[in-house]
């Protein structure tokens, strides 16, 4: 790894996604590319703006969207102080960044592979549907609590297969849920593979259902973190045999069977 | 600038030192900068068995700092030893060990552990970690308890110095520094976490699981000066200022009321290069303020009279 790959990058730019409901919760915030040598879909940045000086002291952990070579894509929903004043920010102002973090999605190219996103949780698969080689092979599902042009889901359904399924009446959650395990069902049969990216409840159903069908699934934590290096073990989750890990270094990404949710 | 110091056996090439528990065991942050460039290590706090620690949550957000409750969550020393140790570059920058126990006889053990290895280059003894339901909170409250683990440790340590790091959480630290001290330690860190506690009204529950927890960052670097303070006026040992330095100002206050070097901790959540930047930023400030050398600015505070 090389050194000092912290760095302060301008924001490019800040814009709200999807304008029908909720003008106001979700975003896209380009940045200068921070001249890494690669990154891999499922790996996270840590961004923490100049200006907010002593408070917050913490970064904020954003999953890496994009990356082309000069500007470096996030999706952030707006869901508490340190989000709001991220999408606050401004072209040209300064945040500090470090990454790319983390371990990755597994990517194997000929075998017929499920994306599960609850919500936000889309993000990661726009790297991992830019990236992979045989895109025929992915199917996307989407389960969304807001209007679908909140998510960045009709641009990647013209790569891939996608299906979306909106969580609004009361009823809608069971439906979601016995869908998600009809598409379970389907991969195992294919001998396929499942990832995952959502709250946890969501994941928690694809944990389960993959361990009844005995089909291989990964699942992408995002606990809170302070550090995102490894050091201060405020993220850690339980593996497979009940020790702590830390979710910045030895995930975000986890084997459904080797991690507690 | 001659940024070198020598305190209670420790000989850094410059003031700046980590704060335990904030750096793992220094090879997280290697991408980050160049760790032979800090003036210490203080890697995380170790026990002699591995610990899972506390449950989930263990950290909030609190208005410039943080609450943490991690307990001691460590792979033990004998792990240490054999994986961490043999990684770091110890031989151009001082490593110290960070020990924590349940009794006495524990932190001698540790210590014996400990004083047989090359690598190592101090000791720094946790009396004072409110985190941990079994024990710390004892040490750290007791002078009494503080000198007997102290002298514990000294007894075992062998040729290496023993470092105190004092709680904050008692009503007067300068008794438990003096009784640091007495029990023959070499120098004193000081401050640990401030114990604190959040809570969410929504879900009517305590933000971290251990309910209790300890307050770090600028928050607390008033407080944390203070005690520097005092307890410089009471011993004469060394004493390494530790509490929301967030800044080389920051860095040099503590070294204006007396103290030897400083340790950071929270503030390498800031961004992972910040101790680095933190030495030459301070070798500039130095310069800047028109102070002679490190020596001569050290405790030169005017007080009134």
């Amino acid at each position: 790894m090389s050194l000092r790959n912290c760095r302060n990058v301008k924001v490019l730019e800040v814009s709200p996604v999807g304008q029908l409901k909720r003008p106001d919760e979700f975003f896209e915030i380009k940045l200068e590319y921070p001249d890494w040598d690669g990154w891999k879909p499922g790996q996270f940045v840590m961004i923490r703006p100049a200006g907010w000086e002593l408070d917050l002291l913490w970064a904020r952990p954003f999953s890496i969207c994009s990356a082309d070579g000069d500007t470096l894509t996030l999706f952030v929903q707006k869901v508490g102080r340190g989000t709001g004043r991220i999408v606050a920010l401004k072209p040209g102002d300064t945040v500090s960044i470090w990454g790319p973090l983390g371990n990755s999605f597994a990517m194997e190219p000929e075998i017929p592979t499920l994306l599960l996103a609850g919500g936000i949780g889309i993000a990661p698969f726009c790297g991992y549907v830019e990236q992979h080689p045989h895109p025929e092979n992915l199917r996307l599902f989407l389960a969304h609590r807001l209007s679908l042009d909140c998510y960045p889901f009709a641009a990647l359904s013209e790569r891939v297969e996608g299906v979306c399924m909106r969580d609004d009446q009361p009823e809608d959650l069971q439906k979601i849920i016995a869908v998600m395990k009809e598409q379970i069902v389907e991969y195992a049969a294919k001998d396929g593979l499942i990832l995952s990216c959502g709250p946890t409840p969501f994941m928690k159903t694809v944990q389960r259902f993959a361990a009844e069908c005995g089909v291989r699934a990964q699942v992408s934590l995002e606990n809170r973190m302070a550090c995102g290096v490894g050091a201060c073990l405020g993220c850690v989750t339980k593996d497979g045999s009940g020790h702590h890990v830390q979710v910045c270094t030895r995930g975000p990404v986890f084997w459904a069977d080797k991690v507690e949710l | 600038m001659n940024m070198n110091v020598s305190f209670g056996g420790l000989s850094l090439k410059n003031p700046v030192m980590t704060a335990s528990g904030t750096f793992g065991f220094g090879l997280e942050f290697a991408p980050y900068g160049d760790l032979t460039k800090l003036g210490g290590i203080v890697v995380k706090g170790m026990s002699l068995k591995p610990r899972e620690g506390n449950p989930m949550p263990r950290i909030a957000e609190t208005p410039c700092g943080m609450l943490n409750a991690i307990g001691i969550q460590n792979p033990g020393v004998e792990n240490f030893i054999r994986q961490a140790l043999p990684v770091l570059p110890w031989k151009e920058v001082a490593v110290v060990a960070n020990l924590y126990a349940c009794d006495a006889e524990e932190f001698g053990e540790l210590a014996d552990i400990l004083a047989g290895e090359e690598g190592i280059a101090a000791l720094e003894v946790n009396v004072s970690c409110p985190n941990v339901k079994e024990g710390g909170i004892a040490f750290g409250q007791d002078p009494k308890q503080i000198c007997k683990v102290t002298e514990a440790v000294k007894k075992k340590a062998g040729n290496k110095p023993v470092m105190v790091k004092l709680s904050p959480n008692v009503t007067d630290i300068t008794i438990c520094a003096r009784a640091a001290a007495e029990g023959g330690a070499d120098s004193l860190s000081l401050i640990n976490t401030l114990s604190g506690m959040a809570v969410d009204i929504h879900n009517r529950k305590p933000r971290i699981a251990n309910v209790i927890a300890g307050l770090s960052g600028p928050a607390i670097k008033p407080v944390a000066l203070r005690c520097v303070h005092q307890v410089v006026q009471a011993v004469d040992i060394p004493v390494v200022g530790i509490g929301g330095i967030a800044s080389a100002e920051d860095a040099l206050e503590f070294i204006l009321v007396g103290a030897h070097a400083v340790q950071v901790g929270t503030a390498n959540f800031l961004r992972p290069d910040f101790s680095f930047d933190l030495v030459d930023e301070l070798e500039k400030l130095l310069e800047e303020i028109g102070a002679g050398s490190l020596e001569e600015f050290r405790g030169s505070l005017e007080l009134p009279l």
